[in-house]
């Protein structure tokens, strides 16, 4: 058992290796090396992942726990250095690596523009994500989990500020930073609490002070309120989720890695990792309902009238991981890990197939100058169109069994909530065949330039393309739901060690939950068809009001900027030119001025130099010390 | 014996530099000694536990009562140890800077460092004193000879402000002397003296006010921004990575353990100041053009964490302080360098004149993000754990809790302080990323413009200087208890000397 966990540090620390390596050497390797190099760290640390997983599948490995050193042990604080493999860590370590790598051999086609140094730039930081990620899930306390959050939200800033001569992409990377550590301060101050309660922030003896229910109503609430708001930020919810549409500015495989499949996730994974604790916390669970609805259908409505290719899909992961947070605020946490999952899949593979399409543009984004690509992009068009598939919940595709397992949660504790949450699903199968149609089918309305260098992209890229689109369409039968098929649900059964199965309350009956499925189902096919209807030949959108109001996305943006933004700006003007300058500089130097008034005065007294008269001072100070200690 | 070479090799070090004709003579002979008390004092660090090689004591002045006693327990430690390793590094990161009459600035910057191992080793409130003096007025000619156009006005202030509060110093300390039993400066004397609780009280103003204005704590700030402009860059890497920690470490050593009574009643205070402070601070630094006014403000944000986690009063949180005042040592010198670099190179600190610059020297770029990243505390950063456990301490901290009366004016039946402050420092905290993030910014990305088009990478010397400040910043961040472990010894002394116990709280 030691033997297999002594493997667990070096899933981290071989992309850590290759960031060192690619980053020192990145002027001096050409492309093809820098590229293996990336792609091969991380492809051998999903290797060892696989291990870990069966591993961890066949019951072998314990509670995974494997310590490493003291990182800080003071007074009564002790946070160790330790990794938990376990079963929750191992299915993330999976996604992490297997849809990493994917992405890093589709951005070696990708990014071969770039000059060799920053090519080198850009894998060295992804191999830093990898590692960052990994520590995130890997941690087997709040702090070192805590590291990796932080560090992820760095690689996120770097990679979005990627093309830095460019402003507006480095506004966009601050952007995103700072809104991420106004959540991570909240993540911060539940450590904080957690510490002066428990002495450690270990997740196995918080977890049992809790099971011991040695936490006050008070702290628990508190608690899980804290990390939500640090889920916010990372996880791009109300209020914290204008940083991720703008986050876009990053190159598309970026988009895809960072931005969609993983590190947005990492906050379900905290709080699915802590479920025993917001288990406890009721009111947390309603306000983690209602945000997590609030975002779907915000989110979605944006996306009805976005036209640049990335923004759609942007806005589509704020609504998806809006659902996430649904499953996790009705207690359906293996239903929010499930979509996690499924949702790498298919929205790595939309954001992929996106910058495929962006990558035979010629770097256009927008929609409505695209048009007929199907048939010059086969490849991209049908793994691209599955993956529409896969997000709008057709069955049997791997969306279709994760969010119905989030709408059934919703279902059996608010009807509200899930009519809302179904209401949602639909925009988001008409969002998406918009998408789809405006972008595939009609006829091509680029410039002849463009029409020119149309082309399908490098084996390079189409290969993980087909590979995320087989996935997309087999995910999701890791967790067929007992009514298909008795004992189909895997991931129930694999997860029970960390995620307890508490069904509490009123299941469904079978007819019902057909029924609810068939519904879905249904509404769903009928939105595809309304958006074949409107968009399966592109005419020009009308201008409405309500159009104009999503296309400026509810100008949250602009409502930040006025009430928080630019006052706080206002503040730091006038603390200094009216605080500062004429209040506290004023006074000292008043009182300055009038010791030099006084001085003058005195002047006759004085050769005019304060210095000479300190030194000649210190001096004799220093003299007199001297003479009385050696002399003496 | 090695506490005493702390001192004596940098005095006479600067007494010879003063002698020494060429200013490259002085400036490698600066360089030679800052390396051999490097050397001595890792060797020290080395040292077996319960050895006296860290401790010194000798007859001074009997008639006073006073003796030249020093003494480097684990807090000192760590400070001699900041001291000894950051001089080497000024000194080779300004090289190419050349002064006029050299031989003195090197000998002033000599006698500074003299100065400042006295100040952090003296265990005799009179010697205290002397040292700290030492390590004042070099720093009056360092700016005023030496410094930028406005140096006359500037040191002025800087002057007036240090020297009104060493003075009220002085009283104080001549106060408590004439209360203890066997009139003696020893601090063990100075500990054990009588005092009651309402000379504690303004006794506590007496010593205070001289460590805020040398932190500085808002509101008695207002030299350092001015200051930190004007000096010659090797200076203010000793005001602001050395000098600062003066204040710190003499609240630690000869305020909380000496007047118990006097810190409890004006804890929540100069809490309350500390914490205005940090916002106050960084909120202005948001508005800031030049580099060093932007970095003089963010120090001063910093800083205030410090004081509030100090009167916090308990373990962890003066942990965090002590390895925190490390690591602003290290940290605020390294963007100092940084600063100087392009300064050197551009003619200007104008975040608003620069850009571009990441494409021309991607070294520095590099280097500097790091450290900037470091200045807000990153995980895997030495800043992370100093301001991790500050903010425990200043979070599960009961020594705001309880009635109180804020300034004399202000009633307040205060409870959960230490959430409250938590809460508003951790606003400084993002602002702290802001700021420094919109610095990154304009100063290393966007396009080139006419000045910065024709700009280099740094050479190798001063990338070996960085190179070296950011291992110490990453491998601190990542195992950072051998150099908690220094000072664990010491912290938990000293709040057992400073706590009052069974005192009931007024």
């Amino acid at each position: 058992m030691e033997n297999i966990l002594a493997l667990a540090w070096l899933v981290p620390l071989l992309p850590f290796l290759g960031f060192v390596v690619i980053g020192l050497g990145r002027k001096y390797f050409s492309k093809n090396i820098t590229g293996i190099l990336g792609s091969g760290v991380v492809l051998v640390s999903f290797i060892f992942s696989l291990i870990l997983f069966f591993d961890v599948r066949n019951g072998i490995t314990g509670d995974g726990i494997v310590h490493y050193f003291n990182f800080i042990k003071v007074a009564n604080i002790s946070i160790p250095f330790e990794f938990q493999v376990d079963a929750l860590s191992s299915l993330f370590l999976l996604i992490i690596t297997g849809v990493g790598f994917l992405i890093h051999v589709y951005s070696v086609a990708y990014m071969h523009e770039e000059k060799k140094e920053h090519f080198g730039r850009y894998f060295a930081y992804l191999n830093l994500f990898i590692f960052f990620m990994l520590l995130l899930v890997m941690g087997a306390n709040y702090v070192v989990m805590f590291m990796g959050w932080e560090g992820v939200g760095l690689c996120s800033y770097l990679l979005i500020g990627f093309w830095f001569k460019n402003n507006d992409f480095n506004y966009a990377a601050r952007k995103a930073f700072i809104m991420n550590r106004i959540g991570d301060l909240a993540f911060l101050i539940a450590v904080f609490w957690i510490i002066s309660i428990v002495g450690n922030a270990n997740f196995s003896d918080v977890f049992e002070f809790a099971r011991l229910k040695e936490f006050t109503a008070t702290d628990i609430t508190v608690i899980t309120l804290l990390l939500f708001i640090g889920a916010t930020g990372k996880s791009a919810q109300i209020p914290l989720y204008t940083w991720l549409p703008d986050a876009m500015a990053g190159p598309t495989p970026v988009s895809a890695l960072i931005h969609a499949a993983t590190m947005v996730t990492a906050g379900i994974y905290m709080i699915a990792r802590s479920n025993i604790l917001f288990s406890m916390a009721h009111h947390t669970q309603t306000v983690i309902m209602v945000i997590g609805t609030a975002t779907a259908l915000l989110a979605a409505s944006i996306a009805l009238r976005q036209n640049d290719i990335k923004k759609v899909l942007a806005y589509s992961t704020v609504s998806q991981l809006g659902y996430m947070f649904i499953a996790l605020g009705t207690g359906a946490y293996v239903a929010a890990v499930f979509h996690v999952m499924t949702h790498a899949f298919f929205k790595a593979l939309l954001f992929l197939g996106s910058g495929s399409v962006i990558h035979a543009m010629g770097g256009e984004q927008d929609i409505r100058k695209m048009g007929g690509l199907r048939k010059k992009m086969p490849v991209t068009y049908w793994t691209f169109l599955l993956g529409c598939i896969a997000i709008a919940g057709v069955p049997p595709l791997s969306g279709f069994f994760s969010k119905d397992a989030i709408l059934l949660s919703a279902f059996e504790h608010n009807r509200i909530i899930y009519a809302a949450a179904l209401f949602g699903a639909l925009l988001t199968a008409f969002y998406m065949f918009r998408l789809c149609f405006i972008t595939f089918n009609g006829k091509f309305r680029g410039t002849a330039e463009q029409e020119h260098h149309l082309h399908e992209s490098p084996a390079t890229m189409t290969i993980p393309l087909i590979i995320l689109a087989a996935l997309s369409v087999l995910g999701g039968w890791v967790g067929i739901p007992e009514l298909i098929m008795n004992g189909g649900d895997h991931l129930s059964t694999f997860l029970s060690p960390v995620i307890a199965l508490a069904k509490d309350g009123h299941g469904v009956s079978h007819s019902t939950e057909w029924m609810l499925m068939g519904l879905s189902t249904g509404l769903v096919l009928i939105m595809i068809y309304f958006a074949w209807n409107r968009y399966g030949r592109y005419k020009e959108e009308k201008e409405t009001a309500v159009g104009k109001i999503l296309a400026n996305k509810w100008y949250v943006d602009e409502i930040y900027n006025k009430i928080i933004v630019n006052p706080v700006s206002k503040l730091g003007s006038w603390l200094e030119e009216g605080m500062e300058k004429t209040g506290i500089d004023a006074f000292v130097n008043n009182v300055g001025r009038g010791v030099n008034y006084l001085s003058r005065h005195f002047r006759y007294l004085q050769s005019g130099q304060v210095g000479s008269y300190i030194l000649l001072m210190v001096l004799s100070i220093l003299l007199f010390f001297a003479y009385q200690f050696f002399i003496k | 014996m090695i506490a005493v070479l702390m001192i004596l090799i940098p005095l006479l070090g600067g007494i010879i530099s003063f002698f020494l004709k060429k200013g490259n003579t002085a400036r490698s002979f600066s360089l030679l000694s800052a390396v051999v008390t490097m050397v001595i004092m890792l060797y020290g660090m080395l040292a077996p536990k319960g050895t006296t090689l860290l401790s010194f004591s000798a007859d001074w002045l009997p008639m006073l009562g006073t003796r030249f006693s020093l003494e480097a327990d684990g807090i000192a430690r760590v400070l001699t140890l900041l001291t000894a390793i950051a001089y080497p590094l000024i000194l080779v990161s300004t090289w190419q800077h050349t002064y006029k009459n050299a031989n003195r600035f090197f000998g002033f910057m000599l006698l500074t460092q003299a100065g400042l191992m006295g100040v952090f080793l003296a265990t005799d409130a009179l010697l205290f004193y002397f040292f700290w003096e030492l390590a004042l007025i070099p720093v009056y000619f360092l700016c005023s000879i030496w410094g930028g156009e406005r140096r006359i006005p500037v040191t002025f202030k800087f002057f007036i402000y240090t020297f009104i509060g060493s003075l009220l110093m002085l009283v104080g300390i001549i106060y408590v002397y004439s209360k203890t039993a066997d009139h003696s400066f020893a601090l063990d004397s100075f500990y054990h003296a009588t005092l009651t609780g309402g000379e504690q009280s303004w006794l506590f103003w007496m010593f205070f006010v001289a460590f805020a204005i040398k932190m500085p704590i808002f509101p008695f700030h207002s030299w350092q921004p001015d200051t930190y402009e004007q000096s010659p860059t090797a200076t203010t890497m000793v005001l602001s990575g050395l000098m600062v920690k003066m204040g710190i470490f003499a609240v630690i050593r000869w305020l909380l353990p000496l007047l118990p009574v006097g810190v409890n009643n004006w804890a929540v205070s100069v809490s309350f100041l500390s914490v205005i402070g940090i916002i106050y601070a960084s909120l202005i630094a948001l508005k800031q053009d030049d580099m060093k006014r932007l970095i003089a403000y963010s120090s001063i944000a910093h800083i205030g964490l410090m004081s509030l986690a100090l009167f916090a009063n308990n373990n962890v949180g003066m942990q965090g302080v002590v390895i925190q005042m490390f690591n602003h040592g290290i940290n605020i010198i390294a963007l100092w360098i940084v600063v100087e670099m392009i300064e050197q190179q551009f003619g200007t600190r104008k975040m608003s004149e620069l850009g571009g610059i990441a494409q021309k020297a991607p070294a520095l770029a590099l280097l500097f993000v790091i450290v900037a990243l470091a200045n807000i505390a990153l995980p895997l950063t030495n800043g992370f754990v100093g301001e991790f456990l500050m903010f425990n301490g200043i979070f599960t901290s009961t020594a705001y809790d309880g009635n109180y009366t804020l300034f004399g004016t202000w009633h307040l039946n205060a409870a959960n302080l230490g959430i409250i402050f938590t809460i508003l420092a951790g606003i400084g905290i993002i602002l702290s990323a802001v700021y420094t993030l919109r610095a990154i910014q304009k100063v290393l990305y966007g396009e080139t413009n006419n000045l910065t088009a024709g700009g280099r990478d740094i050479k190798v010397n001063e990338k070996w200087v960085l190179a070296v400040i950011v291992a110490v910043i990453i491998i601190i961040g990542i195992y950072p208890q051998p150099l908690l472990d220094v000072s664990h010894g010491a912290v938990t002394e000293v709040l057992q000397k400073a706590d009052i116990g069974n005192l009931i709280k007024k």
